[in-house]
C-alpha cells in the first residue's frame, strides 16, 4: 500500500542549488561527511572545504551506532565520532558554523532514532534554527515518516527521501511527493561505497522517476571519480559522493579533502 | 478483537517498517508470499511434515517435581523445545522460512546469530534443501560458543565474525541486513526472532505458535485444566511468542517473560529492554530499546549469547504496554543457579537462555506457593553451554580450557 502526500512546493534551498547547476548546463556534486570525524571542529572545516572545492550541496551524517546503509569506510569513520564523544546536539553546531562559513545549504543524513528521540519537531526547528535545510532519512520510508514530514514542513525543511532500482512505480510516485529538495536515488542495490562503475541501474531509475515527475533526481552510492561524476550528471541532477571524501580526510586532511573535492567537482564542469 | 488475531505490521503503537527503501519490495514480496503460505493447505502440510519427520514435533512436556521442590511446591512443567532437531526450537521457524525462501526462488539463505541456535538451525535447513548459507555472528560470541561455529561450518555454511561495535547479536543484524540489501534478488534473510520489519516479527510468530498449541492440549490432557502461569526467557522474544501466542485470550494464564538481568539492572550490565528500555526505532521496528539519550544503542550484556540484545520483539512490547504480559529480569547468578539445578534434580541440562525462564519459574512459585500450575519453555540444550558453565562453576580440570 502507498500513501498519498501533499509536496510541499515552497521555494527549498537545495533545489535552488540545483536548479542553478542545471542552468549552467551541468549538475550538482552533493558532498557527504559526518559530523565529529575525526573531531567536531575538523568535520566543521571539511564541510567548508567542500563548499569552497566546487560542491554544490554538503550532507552532514549524523553518527549513529546501528549504520544499516553505510559501508565500511564511512561506519568506521561515524563509530570514531562516537567513540570520540559525538553528542547529536553537535550537529546543530555544525551545521550552525558550516552555514556562517558559506552559503552552500547543509542538509543532515540521518538514521531514524536519534531524530525520534530528539523528538521530531524540536529536531527540525533546532535544524532550521541554526540554517540547515533539511533530512536525508536512509531508514524512514514515507510509509513511516508522517511525523517528520509534518514536523519538516512546519520547520520549512526539506525532507529527501529514497528510491532504489527495486522500487515499484507507486513507491516512486509515493518518494517523489513525500520529499523535497531532490530523491535521493539509490544507485545500485547496496550500501555506501566507492564502486568502479556506478551501476546501470542509476540511469534506469532517474528514467523511471523523471516518468512519475521528479524535479530532482540525485544518485549516490558508489561514485569516487570525476569520470563517473560526469556520467551520472548526463541523465541525473546531481551526483552524491561520500566514501571517497571520507577516505581522503582520513588519509590526509582537509588539505587532500580539497583536492580530491576539486577534482570530483571537475566532473561537474561545463566543457 | 482476541489478541492472537494481531497481524501486524502494528502492535499497538510497536512494530512497522523501519528499513531502507531498497528493503521495502523484498519486504513485500516476502509478506505477500508468508500470507499465501499461510492458508495454503500444501504449504502447511508440507511445514507439518518436516515437524514430524524431521524436527521430532509435538515435542513432549515433562514434570520435574524435584525441580519443583525448590519452586515452594508448585507444580512446574516444561515445555521441552530442547528435543528438536538441532537442539533449540529456532528449527521450527528456520524450516518455515526455508521453505518460504524456495517458494521465492532464493538460493541462498544469510541470518545472524548469538548463541548460535538460529544460525545451526538455518546451516541445518540450507543443507537440506541444498541452498548456500552465510551466517553473521558477533565475534565476542563466536568466542564463547565456539561449538555452534563448528557445527555451522560443518553443515557447509561460512559463519562471518562480525568486528564492528559491541560484536554481538545486535551487530551481526547489522551485518545481516547490509548483505540483505546488496543481495536481495537471490538471498532470503532468515531472521531469527520476533524482531525486525515487517513482516518478520507476525511471520517468526507464527512459526513458533506450534509450541504453545501442543503444550496447551498437552498440559490441559496431563492436568485436566490451563497452566496458572506460562513462562518463557526473552531475548528477542522468539520463543516466548511461540509459547504466549495460544494462551493470549486464555484470561486466567498469566503470562511472564524473563529478560537477561546480567549483573543487576543497577549495574547497566544487562539486557533487559522491557523493564528499563524506552520506546524507539532499531533494526526495522519500533520497541522498546536500551539506548541512551540521544538514541544511541547501548551496549547489551549477559551471560547468555542467545540473550543478549538490547531490544525486543515489537509485540512483547505491546504485550507489556498493555499489561496483558509481565517483563522482568533474571540475573546471570541466579539463571545460572537454576542451570545447576535442574541439572543436578532432573538430568535435563538447558540452555543458559532457558536456565532464565527456570529462574524465573523458582521465583514465581516461591512467591504463589503449593497448587500453582507454571508451565515453562524449555527453549533449547545446553550442550553449547557447557564450556560456559563449566568455567562458569569452576569444574574443569587444569588443562582442560580447551573445552
Amino acid at each position: 500500500m502507498t500513501l498519498e502526500f501533499t509536496p510541499d512546493t515552497r521555494p527549498s534551498k537545495v533545489s535552488s542549488a540545483i536548479r542553478a547547476r542545471k542552468d549552467a548546463g551541468s549538475g550538482a556534486v552533493i558532498g557527504y561527511l559526518p559530523a565529529g570525524f575525526p573531531d567536531l571542529s575538523t568535520s566543521i572545516d571539511a564541510a567548508v572545504t567542500l563548499a569552497t572545492n566546487g560542491i554544490d550541496v554538503i550532507e552532514l551524517g549524523l553518527p549513529y551506532s546501528d549504520p544499516v546503509m553505510d559501508g565500511p569506510v564511512i561506519q568506521a569513520a561515524t563509530q570514531k565520532a562516537l567513540a570520540g564523544g559525538f553528542r547529536v546536539r553537535q550537529v546543530f553546531e555544525a551545521v550552525r558554523e558550516i552555514t556562517s562559513q558559506t552559503s552552500v545549504p547543509v542538509v543532515v543524513m540521518t538514521y531514524w532514532n536519534p531524530v525520534t528521540q530528539f523528538g521530531a519537531q524540536r529536531f527540525a526547528d533546532a535544524l532550521a534554527e541554526a540554517g540547515g535545510a533539511g533530512l536525508i532519512t536512509p531508514d524512514l520510508i514515507p510509509d513511516e515518516a508522517s511525523e517528520w514530514i509534518e514536523a519538516a514542513t512546519n520547520a520549512d525543511l526539506d525532507r529527501v527521501f529514497l528510491a532504489a532500482p527495486s522500487s515499484s512505480e507507486a513507491r516512486l510516485r509515493q518518494a517523489v511527493a513525500a520529499s523535497r529538495g531532490f530523491v535521493y536515488t539509490v544507485s545500485t542495490m547496496g550500501i555506501t561505497g566507492a564502486r568502479a562503475d556506478v551501476d546501470a541501474a542509476a540511469a534506469t531509475l532517474v528514467g523511471r522517476l523523471r516518468e512519475v515527475g521528479v524535479e530532482n533526481a540525485c544518485v549516490g552510492l558508489g561514485i569516487s571519480t570525476a569520470q563517473q561524476v560526469r556520467e551520472v550528471l548526463e541523465y541525473a541532477d546531481g551526483a552524491i559522493i561520500g566514501s571517497a571524501f571520507v577516505r581522503a580526510l582520513s588519509d590526509g586532511g582537509t588539505a587532500r579533502l580539497a583536492e580530491v573535492a576539486a577534482d570530483l567537482a571537475s566532473g561537474a564542469k561545463v566543457s | 478483537m482476541a489478541l492472537r488475531d494481531a497481524v501486524g505490521p502494528y502492535f499497538g503503537d510497536f512494530g512497522g517498517r523501519f528499513v531502507p527503501e531498497s528493503l521495502v519490495a523484498a519486504l513485500d514480496e516476502l509478506d505477500a508470499a508468508y500470507r499465501e503460505a499461510a492458508v495454503d493447505p500444501e504449504f502447511q502440510a508440507e511445514l507439518a511434515g518436516l515437524h514430524a519427520t524431521y524436527t521430532g514435533r509435538p515435542s513432549i512436556i515433562t514434570d520435574v517435581p524435584r525441580f519443583a521442590e525448590h519452586a515452594g511446591g508448585a507444580r512446574i512443567l516444561l515445555k521441552r523445545e530442547d528435543l528438536n532437531h538441532t537442539g533449540s526450537h529456532k528449527i521450527n521457524n528456520v524450516l518455515g522460512q526455508a521453505l518460504l525462501a524456495r517458494k521465492l526462488g532464493k538460493t541462498r539463505l544469510i541470518a545472524e546469530t548469538g548463541a548460535g541456535q538460529h544460525g545451526v538451525a538455518t546451516a541445518t535447513a540450507a543443507a537440506l534443501f541444498g541452498m548456500e548459507c552465510v551466517v553473521y555472528m558477533g565475534e565476542v560470541d563466536t568466542e564463547r560458543q565456539a561449538l555452534n561455529v563448528a557445527r555451522m561450518r560443518l553443515l557447509g555454511a561460512e559463519v562471518v565474525a562480525v568486528k564492528t561495535g559491541s560484536r554481538t547479536l545486535k551487530d551481526a543484524i547489522n551485518d545481516a541486513l547490509r548483505d540483505w540489501v546488496a543481495s536481495v534478488e537471490t538471498t532470503h534473510y532468515v531472521l531469527g526472532t520476533v524482531a525486525g520489519p515487517h513482516p518478520f516479527p507476525t511471520m517468526v510468530r507464527d512459526f513458533h505458535k506450534i509450541i504453545g498449541e501442543e503444550a496447551r492440549q498437552q498440559v490441559l490432557d496431563l492436568t485436566g485444566a490451563l497452566p496458572d502461569i506460562v513462562t518463557a526467557c526473552i531475548g528477542g522474544g522468539s520463543n516466548a511468542m511461540g509459547i504466549f501466542d495460544a494462551f493470549l485470550d486464555d484470561e486466567g494464564v498469566e503470562l511472564y517473560g524473563f529478560e537477561a538481568g546480567g549483573e543487576g539492572i543497577e549495574t547497566g550490565r544487562h539486557a533487559s529492554s522491557i523493564t528499563l528500555g524506552r520506546t524507539g526505532v532499531l533494526q526495522g521496528a519500533r520497541s522498546y530499546l536500551m539506548q541512551d539519550e540521544d538514541g544511541q544503542t547501548v551496549e547489551s550484556h549477559s551471560i547468555s549469547a542467545g540473550l543478549d540484545y538490547p531490544a525486543v520483539g515489537p509485540e512483547h512490547a505491546w504485550l507489556a504496554s498493555i499489561g496483558r504480559a509481565t517483563y522482568e529480569p533474571v540475573t546471570d547468578v541466579e539463571a545460572m543457579e537454576a542451570f545447576r539445578l535442574l541439572t543436578r534434580t532432573e538430568g535435563i541440562i538447558p540452555a543458559i537462555e532457558s536456565s532464565h525462564a527456570l529462574a524465573g519459574a523458582l521465583r514465581l512459585g516461591r512467591d504463589r506457593g503449593p497448587g500453582t500450575t507454571i508451565l515453562v519453555s524449555l527453549s533449547g540444550r545446553g550442550d553449547k553451554d557447557v564450556a560456559t558453565a563449566s568455567r562458569y562453576f569452576g569444574i574443569l580440570d587444569e588443562g582442560a580450557s580447551q573445552l
